[in-house]
């Protein structure tokens, strides 16, 4: 039986496991750090001992997070050789350097300030420690442009030809880093890690507000949070609706399979829920509301959307999972700009720390940017099959010589160790928002020493 | 579209230059593995928490020059990286959740209590352990030669797996283990220290007879590498690698009787560099060993060349703030605790 398993299915759910696992810490790190320097600027500009004791809570959450999301990313830069050799053969010299400088200009950065934020504070100046905190955000960001453009080049190629052995041959970098799709997928990536960060503060604050623990701290935490929702979730709807149009002009495909549409149409209705059947070619029990669809993707009522049976059966994308992903992430993109109305209207009305519903909904709210990030990620990627890179090299074609059972076992090792890891964290990161920010507490990390000796002895 | 393949061996440069990727990452994830390696042998919890800490702020660091290297094999020798990383399938794998295990205990175990620090302090040992005898064993697979089909692996899943690759894995774990030793030896004091020199003591033992080992079966499965270092003019041209070899462990065995902080550490860090050059120049000019050399694995030279400017440029800067962090962490390192 273990014969039998197809490996490029295998590779890709291996795959699939281990992004959508690394993802997860990312989203939620790339916001953190900015969040928290934005904290540590409040406490020094204004000596308010509260963001201090909020910046030492947040940072410890940050470094049990920022933990997880290292040893899961050193897994993802092996995993393009040990699963997709093929690809890496074919595409290293466009594919490669992006990574190269990724690491070049962001990991190091981030490895090396990140030692300062944590255990630095009696070893540096306040200035310098502000610093660190700052480098560190920014390495977050610049990590996120290099895998963005590499990941936007998947989705839209360019800048490059074919050569012998199918070998790919860059001939113009810029059109390959600013490749059409990336300055959309980085701003909605970005954004998205933002407002994911600020659910998560939100829920905190909330939780502290509800059972009326360090109300100070929470108001600081649930405060900004509001900030975000108020005004970055709407913005984040038109981001979303700027890189819907991108893919429409460059995967039309991937955008006919998030609606659904099987047969071109003028005046086309957007199907809020349905079943889409590959095999019978339609969605069935679909509720629809008319024109909508033409509306949003042409802005004109009467706009054609081309349906999925313009391509040949074999270039379609699984639909059901890009149809239903795509509902789950705007779904929740709508949740997080409600929360923005609600808590517009209650600061006017004075009432935005103490409404009681209001906190429980902020507390399930939570985890709403994981799950959209994550949602979203398997619109775009599953929505880019059957290619690995779009139009050039096909998934099928990219897979390394590995057998199938091999794959399996590494899956189900990763899957173990990843719950194990991810339990303890999640438990972690719980106990550090249960114990909450503490206002006696000696410097987090100073790394056991208070005044560094000199060197004396060397060499 | 700029390369610079007119005037410079674009492949030799960036041989060289993940060459020293590479073995920057096996000297300074090397001693913090071996702080691992070493950690449940450690006469108390408080000397396993300085330990802990003397290493604490650096780990993610050390552990990006291994990104590097895989990173910059991708970008410069591609054809190298699609062939090397399906032959190593397994113990790559194995590897990476060896380093999961070692990386999340830093954090983990500073945040659990009684009996649940336990499942950390091991965590952090076996995939310390685990990590470094996979790379050991990378490389006993690799210098007896990888199976090449067209341009893909072309051997079996476990070619890397024989009596040589085991021994190898177990030099790497002792190799490792003296410079987690010596880098404990020269950061903390007391207890900790003396418990340390003991064991550099007895590591120092066991790296000395596995690089004897290697270095007198090399030569043996391999008759090119017999030529190469046993033929004259070359013969003499390398004599001082062994030379150098051998008065290093003379002298660290003598530094650490008469109690010296820096410099075994130091040493030990030398010993590795020899046995790396020693490697690489018994494997020159193969990349994937003995099928694909440099000059047939390299990226395009306008990938090569894009890459070397970036890497010019940050690379100094990346040094600098590196040795920055760890003169900020200069110094002995204490138990307590840093939460």
């Amino acid at each position: 039986m273990l014969e039998n398993l197809d490996p490029v299915l295998l590779a890709r759910i291996q795959f699939t496991f281990t992004i959508a696992f690394h993802i997860i810490f990312p989203a939620f790190t790339i916001g953190l750090a900015s969040w928290l320097a934005v904290v540590e600027w409040r406490w020094l500009k204004t000596g308010n001992n509260v963001y201090q004791e909020v910046y030492r809570m947040w940072v410890k959450i940050f470094a049990v997070t920022f933990g997880m999301g290292v040893v899961s990313g050193v897994v993802m830069s092996f995993q393009f050789g040990t699963n997709w050799s093929i690809f890496s053969d074919k595409v290293g010299n466009i594919f490669g350097p992006l990574l190269g400088f990724e690491v070049l200009t962001a990991f190091f950065l981030e490895a090396s300030f990140l030692g300062i934020m944590l255990f630095g504070w009696n070893r540096v100046s306040r200035k310098m420690h502000f610093a660190s905190t700052i480098i560190v955000a920014s390495g977050t960001l610049i990590s996120a442009f290099w895998i963005l453009s590499a990941n936007s080049w998947m989705q839209t190629p360019q800048g490059f030809r074919l050569g012998e052995h199918g070998l790919l041959y860059p001939t113009n970098w810029l059109q390959i880093i600013f490749n059409p799709s990336f300055p959309y997928r980085f701003m909605h990536m970005v954004t998205a890690a933002y407002l994911t960060t600020a659910f998560v503060v939100a829920g905190v604050g909330a939780y502290y507000l509800w059972r009326k623990l360090h109300v100070s701290h929470a108001r600081v935490m649930f405060g900004m949070a509001m900030i975000m929702a108020i005004f970055v979730a709407p913005f984040q709807l038109v981001v979303g609706d700027l890189h819907g149009l991108n893919t429409l002009e460059h995967q039309p495909a991937k955008v006919s399979a998030m609606e659904g549409i099987w047969e071109t149409e003028r005046g086309a209705a957007l199907k809020l829920f349905g079943w889409p059947d590959q095999e019978e070619e339609k969605t069935k029990y679909a509720v629809e509301i008319p024109k909508l669809s033409s509306l949003i993707l042409t802005h004109d009522l009467d706009g054609e959307v081309k349906g999925l049976k313009e391509w040949p059966k074999e270039e379609r994308p699984p639909v059901a999972w890009v149809f239903w992903s795509f509902r789950i992430m705007v779904g929740v993109g709508l949740l997080m700009i409600l929360t923005g109305v609600f808590a517009a209207v209650l600061f006017f009305r004075k009432k935005l720390f103490d409404t009681r519903w209001f906190q429980l909904w902020c507390m399930a709210l939570t985890p709403a940017g994981f799950i959209a990030v994550i949602a979203g990620w398997f619109v775009t990627e599953i929505g880019r099959q059957p290619y690995v890179a779009y139009g050039v090299i096909r998934t099928a074609e990219s897979v390394s010589p590995v057998p199938g059972p091999h794959i399996a076992l590494s899956l189900l090792a990763f899957i173990v160790t990843y719950i194990f890891i991810f339990g303890a964290g999640s438990y972690y990161i719980l106990r550090l928002i249960a114990k909450g920010p503490s206002t006696e507490e000696k410097a987090y990390g100073d790394h056991g020493v208070d005044e560094p000796p000199l060197v004396t002895d060397m060499v | 579209m700029f390369s610079f393949a007119s005037f410079l061996n674009l492949p030799i440069v960036w041989f060289a230059l993940i060459a020293t990727a590479v073995l920057l990452y096996v000297l300074l994830d090397g001693f913090d593995l071996g702080v691992g390696i070493l950690f449940p042998f450690a006469p108390s919890d408080q000397c396993r928490d300085r330990m802990m800490n003397s290493i604490a702020p650096f780990w993610d660091g050390n552990e990006t020059w291994l990104v590097l290297g895989g990173g910059g094999l991708f970008a410069a020798f591609p054809l190298a990286y699609a062939v090397l990383m399906p032959a190593l399938y397994v113990p790559v794998i194995l590897m990476l959740l060896g380093l999961i295990f070692r990386g999340v205990a830093f954090e983990f175990r500073f945040k659990a209590t009684g009996k649940s620090m336990r499942v950390w302090d091991y965590s952090f040992h076996f995939g310390s352990l685990v990590a470094a005898f996979m790379q050991g064993m990378f490389l006993g697979g690799l210098v007896q030669g990888v199976q090449v089909d067209g341009r893909s692996f072309g051997g079996g899943a476990f070619d890397w797996l024989n009596a040589f690759s085991v021994m190898t894995g177990f030099a790497l774990v002792c190799g490792y283990g003296l410079l987690g030793a010596t880098w404990v030896v020269m950061k903390t004091d007391d207890t900790t220290q003396e418990w340390a020199r003991k064991c550099a003591k007895y590591l120092l033992f066991y790296v000395a007879l596995f690089m004897a080992l290697v270095s007198l079966i090399m030569p043996l499965i391999n008759g090119d590498v017999k030529t190469l270092w046993f033929s004259s003019p070359n013969f003499f041209l390398l004599l001082p690698i062994p030379l150098l070899t051998l008065a290093m462990f003379v002298t660290i065995w003598r530094d650490l009787r008469k109690k010296r902080e820096y410099r075994p550490f130091l040493l030990s860090v030398g010993l590795f560099l020899m046995g790396y050059i020693g490697l690489a120049v018994s494997l020159w000019p193969y990349v994937v060993p003995f099928e694909i050399t440099i000059w047939q694995a390299a990226a395009a030279p306008e990938s090569q060349s894009l890459l070397l400017v970036g890497t010019v440029l940050l690379l100094p800067v990346v040094l600098g703030y590196v040795g920055y962090s760890y003169y900020i962490f200069r110094g002995k390192a204490s138990h307590e605790t840093t939460y």
